[in-house]
């Protein structure tokens, strides 16, 4: 009798060991291909998120991006244009080289000249104009203007030891020989366009992560997604698609966690344009010269013709929120005067009427049709609800790769489009979205309606070189509500990203949409 | 023969040269692609900046130029993206399409021309009716719908096969195959059943009708008359005679499932160069594209020309030097 059960043992023993691995596995289903391991050759969100397991950066941003020491325990700014960064010590690379100041220099002078990069992140480290090391421990950053954006700056580069910073080229970081951080992640396998594979680094400095073995796999269909998630071959995947949340709400096998994220989708207006603007007709399609959308009423009322609670509700199937000013309220800069307009079609044509166009005008709106959360849906519903309140007008959508350089060339005149602010602070969107078009000075880069206005853009420079953050917060806000008070842009609502886990787990959603391994934890 | 060779050689080239032309002017007209590669918060210097790194700040004619240039050297330019040469990176996903065209045509021939004879053999059996029935549904039904409801019954409900991805790979004359273990072949099988289905309907409907046609022809009834068996009539005699239309159909769509399994890819998740290419459009990686259908139209032309070579092969009455265009 004891045999049979002595022969099972050693295979009861190696379930149960299998079941703890097992345990210790995690597979994520991501939707946007990662196109480089190399965290300096591409800015873009899945780069990022990916490179953030392996390395790190001095200034930390948790899932509300607010700042906390990475790299870095603190910083201050010594005056207007000097700071002062204080490194970690006792951090090591996964090489075992320990990481000092040294390394932080070196990798600052890598980021600006990666060769062939298709967008660098030059700009986080352009206004640093000097960095020394009084000791191994200490950092020295000289700005040649105050620049209070230096912690956010810092909170984007992600840092390299010495050796990879001056000779790893990108190829070296995609085949894993210059995949050396201080993460929590160690790199063990990437095979473009389908997996990347990273193993805990059990000598990290901050919290372990609970994943022995994370393994990310790129399924850019949705459906196919969510079918892997319900299947058990990934435990998570990013970017839910809406259709599926509430069958998948009901669903004992999978928990959905999400968050509001740092994405307005708004509307931008063509208010630089005196006369002509390309799409703007007379009730009756003729060509009209005079541009109503200069007129900061007309532009209120596009805004009162919107039922912001209907598209959010319906459309977003509740992924979105309703948006009355550039970032949702918790962030940083933002007033706490401004809400969502409400839906008011009698104060629209009210204001209409006023403005001279009782009888309204046609207009035509331009979308993207894959770049954000059901955008071409979102921009069908604006349509109809202008069209329905009078003013007639047409939909064109088309895919984003289209889409953005006609937009850049000014030759719509009414445009729905959407703004992640990764500074996760108003001055961003302030300054690219309202700031008066300056190539020159940084002003206006995605102004797409050329908005202006010299009292807005005198509240954003002056902003902009307030290093004290309790002032600083006070002149966005402001800005904000200016730039809203004349209708520099329409906001219609703040995308919220949802992440769906198989039951027992749980991720700490983030405003960013980066999707990161160590914030997958069993739930309690 | 060899004439032959050079003469479609020579045509290759053309070809070639044209579609490197509407590609790159194609593209140019569709977007910048600084747009879309550049981060949504850059500013115009880091935008100017992206543009001189990528070449793109040069007139398009003499972008062209350089391109030109650097393809008569082998050099089709280095991707936007991955910044390694374009060639480089569709080749390193070329095996995973490979396995899977090869698997699904695999699927194809063996069903399809079994059923096809049969269907052609017994016209108004029960049997017959329900494969060309069948056959019309795998003609019509959407391949995204039939993969969806693939991953649905076999992965998600049953749960006997993965969703999505690519098995494990193990190294074979110098590719990365997964489909050479049990664990990598339980990942290609869906996507390959999924590829396959229309090209097992044409085929079982092209076996079919020539079966059809030839049986009615007197060398089929001579051979019948002569006693010959009835397997071997059918095996060798029907068989080798329908195998001529069926060669050139075959070659194509094995062309035509290597080239454009986009969607399929797409749904499964399966690294291969059609996903790539589609990754590729929307963030207007012009040298993959290009490169990308240099390659395409270079396959097919050498598909082309084997499916030729493979008539004289089976037809002794065609030679190849009568063949013009």
């Amino acid at each position: 009798m004891i045999r049979p059960i002595a022969r099972w043992l050693p295979a009861l023993a190696l379930t149960l060991a299998a079941g703890a691995v097992a345990a210790q596995n995690l597979t994520i289903g991501l939707s946007t291909p990662v196109t480089t391991l190399d965290p300096h050759f591409h800015n873009l969100s899945p780069n990022n998120a990916m490179a953030r397991h392996v390395f790190e950066t001095l200034v930390r941003t948790d899932e509300a991006q607010r700042k906390l020491p990475g790299l870095a325990e603190s910083w201050k700014a010594l005056s207007d244009t000097e700071w002062e960064v204080k490194l970690r010590k006792g951090v090591k690379w996964h090489d075992g080289a320990e990481f000092t100041a040294d390394d932080v220099i070196a990798t600052f002078k890598r980021v600006p000249g990666v060769p062939n990069s298709p967008a660098s992140f030059a700009v986080f480290v352009r206004p640093i104009t000097g960095i020394t090391a009084p000791d191994k421990h200490t950092l020295r950053l000289k700005t040649a203007t105050a620049h209070p954006l230096l912690p956010s700056d810092l909170g984007s580069v992600l840092i390299l030891p010495k050796t990879v910073a001056e000779t790893a080229k990108t190829e070296d970081f995609n085949s894993g020989k210059a995949m050396i951080g201080t993460g929590p992640f160690r790199f063990a396998e990437y095979v473009a366009g389908d997996r990347v594979v990273f193993t805990r680094n059990d000598g990290y400095w901050g919290t372990k992560p609970h994943w022995a073995r994370v393994q990310f796999r790129m399924i850019t269909s949705a459906p196919a997604r969510v079918a892997a998630l319900l299947a058990g071959d990934v435990q998570m995947i990013e970017n839910v698609p809406t259709a599926d949340i509430p069958k998948l709400k009901s669903d004992a096998r999978v928990g959905l966690s999400s968050a509001v994220s740092n994405r307005l989708i708004y509307l931008h207006i063509d208010s630089g344009r005196e006369t002509n603007t390309p799409f703007v007709t007379t009730t009756d399609g003729k060509p009209m010269e005079a541009n109503p959308l200069r007129d900061p009423r007309v532009r209120r009322a596009i805004s009162k013709m919107i039922d912001r609670d209907a598209i959010s509700s319906r459309i977003m199937e509740g992924q979105a929120v309703p948006a009355g000013q550039l970032l949702p309220e918790q962030f940083f800069g933002t007033s706490q005067k401004l809400k969502a307009e409400k839906y008011d079609p009698a104060g629209a044509k009210k204001l209409l009427a006023e403005a001279g166009y009782p009888n309204g005008f046609g207009i035509t709106l331009h979308a993207p049709n894959n770049r954000y959360i059901n955008d071409a849906a979102v921009a069908q519903a604006v349509a109809q609800f202008l069209t329905r309140n009078g003013i007639a007008t047409k939909l064109e959508t088309m895919p984003s790769n289209v889409f953005f350089s006609r937009g850049t060339k000014l030759e719509f005149s009414f445009l729905l489009a959407g703004w992640g602010a990764e500074s996760g602070d108003t001055s961003s969107p302030l300054r690219a979205l309202l700031g008066t078009f300056d190539s020159s000075a940084g002003m206006g880069a995605a102004n797409r309606g050329r908005f202006s206005d010299a009292g807005l853009d005198a509240l954003i420079t002056t902003a902009l070189t307030t290093i004290d953050d309790t002032k600083r917060g006070l002149m966005l806000a402001a800005a904000s509500e200016k730039a809203i008070d004349l209708m520099g842009l329409v906001p219609v609502h703040y995308e919220v990203s949802t992440w769906g886990t198989r039951k027992g787990l749980s991720y700490r959603a983030r405003a960013d949409q980066y999707t990161l391994a160590y914030d997958v934890a069993p739930s309690k | 023969m060899s004439v032959f060779v050079l003469r479609r050689l020579a045509q290759t080239l053309l070809v070639l040269f044209i579609t490197s032309v509407l590609v790159f002017g194609g593209l140019f007209l569709v977007g910048d692609p600084v747009e879309i590669l550049v981060n949504p918060t850059a500013d115009q210097i880091e935008k100017d900046r992206a543009r001189v790194a990528l070449g793109l700040d040069k007139p398009v004619l003499e972008q062209y130029l350089i391109f030109l240039q650097g393809t008569f050297s082998g050099d089709l330019g280095n991707s936007f993206v991955y910044a390694r040469p374009a060639l480089e990176v569709i080749f390193e996903r070329m095996p995973a399409t490979l396995e899977l065209a090869v698997l699904a045509m695999l699927i194809a021939i063996v069903l399809g021309i079994p059923l096809g004879l049969y269907a052609g053999l017994r016209p108004h059996g029960w049997g017959a009716r329900t494969i060309m029935a069948g056959s019309i549904l795998g003609f019509s039904l959407p391949t995204f719908w039939v993969g969806l409801m693939l991953i649905l019954v076999f992965a998600v409900t049953l749960g006997w096969l993965p969703s999505t991805g690519r098995g494990p790979t193990q190294e074979f004359l110098g590719l990365q195959l997964s489909i050479l273990s049990w664990d990598g072949l339980k990942y290609a099988l869906l996507p390959a059943t999924n590829l396959a289905l229309l090209k097992l309907s044409l085929i079982t409907r092209l076996t079919r009708a020539q079966v059809r046609e030839q049986s009615l022809l007197d060398y089929i009834k001579f051979a019948r008359a002569k006693g010959l068996s009835r397997s071997r009539v059918i095996g060798v005699h029907l068989l080798k005679n329908i195998l001529i239309p069926l060669v050139t159909v075959i070659g194509l769509e094995l062309g035509s499932v290597i080239a454009y399994a986009i969607v399929t890819e797409t749904i499964f998740a399966w690294p291969g160069m059609g996903k790539l290419v589609i990754d590729s459009i929307f963030q207007l990686d012009r040298p993959v594209v290009v490169a990308y259908l240099m390659v395409v139209v270079f396959m097919f032309i050498v598909i082309n020309l084997i499916v030729d070579i493979l008539y004289s092969v089976l037809d002794p009455r065609v030679r190849l030097s009568e063949v013009k265009g």
